[in-house]
């Protein structure tokens, strides 16, 4: 039988009192403080004087910015996107994996959890650079197929040219879904690991081939899982700024690389505060776009 | 400063040093937490950029006075006005760069100092005697002082006595497209491009600025990157070959690589100058002198020079250094080269707010 929390308020309250009190302390009032501070102006070099304004976000919805917050959801797409394509087979496998190879699997996805960002984003440029990892295994490649063609008497290659594989946006999607693919494995794993395999089994016995019952079956079935996954993937990306900053070309500024400047050289925290609330609101609505999904497949089932 | 934004200080200092260093301030700050807390007696917490003091500066100190230096860093001037505006944390000595000085002064976050507690003050050299960011050195004592010009490797020259020795290269050319990397600074960027244009790097006018953004846009598919200070890194790594960078820190990368080498820009350039400075509200104002005190002193001037490699405005202390150091032309420049540095002056909120806008624009489009 089910209990309500009704039916046991002072334990009830003894649990939900410290994560509620921690919320409103560290979380809801600095982010109340920051939302006034959108309406704000900087009355000095240190002080701000609420007037009720909206100058700042007038000022943030200008094209400049606009066009900035649109680029940003275009490569937090695509790396959702990525990380979607990527980690739906490994989710896949690892829910089918015997018990004792699962535990495992899932400890290397968790893996990289362990070291911080930076040191990992690090990693990635020692990996990426023309003298890095992949070049220099390219080059060995290409050195050694040059010389199996002087072998059998044809043109050697020539001078292996490294790739230019750092400082644009291709190398900030590599480092952005290199960081947020285990956000996106992990709740399509629950989801996955969850379903009831004998409808998997109807559909391959009613004839319908793997792909198709992956499709027709699998993936509407993981579509609450897939959507957290989604969305707890994109929130993050959107917001990126090491990456871009370190990964990134002359091309590769994101939005909150245009915030975090706010609150240092420009020293104006009302404008870079209503940056960070229109990221916040794209976000609202991006949680409520899941809530929606949620919902409906609720009603479904 | 990126690497001095995200690992600490190796904007002050090359990556290499720092992680000698980074274990020997693990081993520090051990031994302090060891006989510190216990031990009592008084402390002056010095707040400054990573590597940036001797490797026996603080113990020294508190062998010579008896009070324990408790050493802490920050990553750049943004970073520790960001600190201050909620006020001051608990810091007694800071140590913020020219620009910085006047803009922390100007939002009262410095103390005027009592020179009469600084008796070492007759040890700075003439010429930094007096600031123009700092008029009577009311609040600032020169600490170290650096300025941007260009490092590049040899080999990948056109020819071999070749000398890029112009932002035009690296500003306006697509000479050498997709080897260059500039810094990300909005001041730092519009402000040398501004000095190739044939204007001071300061109060540049309005028509300009539009200019400016043009050849920067205009010269944008040609930089590889917008660096944080990490130019030597990248030049060092042959992913470029040709930066705007710090004297030191390209400094130190010839040393490691002799294909590298450095050049002044003929157009001129700016210069910097990180000062000791006491906040206000600092908890041991006497101490904090005390400290100040000490490091303009010959003897301890002379650990930190020769530890960080910087430039000292400290004559004692450049008279007890090696003549390698005292004649090297990259720390120390020629007179015809000293002549063309200007200091990036503080001209309020509103032209940093321009200039952050405007490499927005550049990064942008």
């Amino acid at each position: 039988m089910e209990q309500t929390w009704k039916q046991a308020k002072a334990a009830f309250a003894a649990i939900a009192v410290p994560p509620l009190a921690w919320l409103l302390l560290f979380f809801l009032v600095p982010m109340a403080v920051v939302w006034v501070y959108t309406f704000g102006e900087n009355s000095g070099p240190t002080t701000i004087d609420f007037a009720g304004t909206f100058s700042n976000y007038t000022r943030a919805l200008e094209p400049l910015f606009l066009e900035i917050f649109a680029k940003s959801v275009v490569i937090a797409g695509i790396t959702t996107l990525m990380c979607l394509v990527i980690g739906f087979p490994v989710a896949l496998a690892i829910a089918f994996a015997s018990p004792k190879a699962k535990a495992w699997l899932l400890l290397l996805i968790m893996l990289p959890f362990w070291t911080n960002l930076l040191i990992r984003t690090f990693a990635l440029i020692a990996v990426l650079r023309e003298q890095g990892y992949v070049n220099f295994t390219l080059e060995w490649l290409w050195n050694n197929a040059s010389g199996f063609m002087t072998l059998v008497g044809l043109q050697p290659l020539g001078e292996y040219e490294p790739l230019t594989l750092l400082y644009n946006n291709f190398a900030v999607i590599v480092g952005l879904v290199y960081v947020h693919l285990p956000f996106m494995v992990l709740p399509l794993y629950s989801a996955l690991d969850r379903m009831d395999r004998s409808l998997m089994e109807a559909s391959l016995d009613l004839g319908a081939g793997h792909l198709k019952t992956i499709l027709l079956v699998v993936v509407p079935l993981a579509a609450p899982g897939i959507a957290s996954g989604i969305l707890i993937t994109f929130i993050p990306a959107l917001g990126s700024y090491l990456t871009p900053d370190l990964l990134g070309g002359t091309d590769s500024q994101m939005i909150a690389n245009v915030i975090e400047r706010q609150f240092k050289r420009a020293n104006d925290w009302p404008f870079g505060a209503a940056l960070s609330f229109l990221l916040m609101y794209l976000t609202f609505i991006a949680i409520a776009l899941q809530a929606l999904v949620q919902r409906r497949s609720d009603r479904r089932s | 400063m990126a690497k001095g934004k995200y690992l600490q200080g190796a904007s002050r200092r090359s990556l290499l040093k720092q992680f000698g260093a980074g274990a020997l301030a693990i081993s520090f700050s051990g031994g302090l937490a060891a006989c510190g807390r216990g031990g009592g007696g008084p402390t002056v917490n010095v707040h400054n950029w990573a590597t940036y003091t001797g490797e026996t500066t603080n113990d020294d100190f508190r062998e010579a006075t008896g009070t324990r230096v408790n050493y802490t860093n920050f990553a750049s001037n943004d970073e520790l006005f960001a600190q201050f505006r909620a006020g001051n944390q608990g810091y007694d000595v800071i140590v913020p760069s020219n620009e910085y000085v006047t803009r922390m002064s100007q939002a009262q976050m410095l103390q005027p100092l009592d020179k009469t507690l600084i008796p070492n003050a007759a040890n700075i050299l003439p010429e930094f005697q007096d600031a123009g960011f700092d008029p009577g050195r009311v609040y600032s004592m020169p600490y170290t002082w650096l300025c941007i010009g260009i490092g590049y490797r040899k080999s990948k020259m056109p020819s071999p006595d070749f000398v890029p020795n112009s932002w035009r290269y690296l500003l306006d050319s697509p000479q050498f497209s997709q080897r260059i990397a500039v810094l990300g600074e909005s001041a730092d960027l519009i402000r040398l491009a501004a000095k190739y244009k044939g204007h001071s790097i300061n109060g540049i006018p309005e028509a300009m600025l539009s200019e400016i953004e043009q050849m920067l846009i205009r010269q944008k598919p040609h930089i590889k990157q917008f660096h944080s200070d990490t130019g030597q890194d990248l030049l060092a790594s042959g992913e470029v070959d040709i930066v705007m960078e710090y004297n030191g820190d390209i400094a130190q990368a010839i040393l490691e690589d002799d294909d590298l080498a450095w050049t002044f820009a003929s157009e001129g350039s700016m210069q910097n100058q990180d000062c000791l400075c006491i906040p206000v509200g600092a908890p041991n104002v006497e101490a904090a002198h005390a400290y100040i005190n000490y490091v303009l002193d010959g003897a301890p001037g002379a650990g930190i020079a020769e530890y960080i490699q910087y430039a000292t405005p400290n004559r004692a202390a450049r008279d007890l250094m090696p003549d390698s150091y005292k004649n090297n032309p990259i720390v120390y420049p020629p007179p015809v080269e000293m002549a063309k540095l200007e200091y990036g002056a503080f001209e309020g909120d509103e032209v940093s707010r321009r200039y952050e806008e405007i490499f927005t624009r550049i990064s942008a489009a």
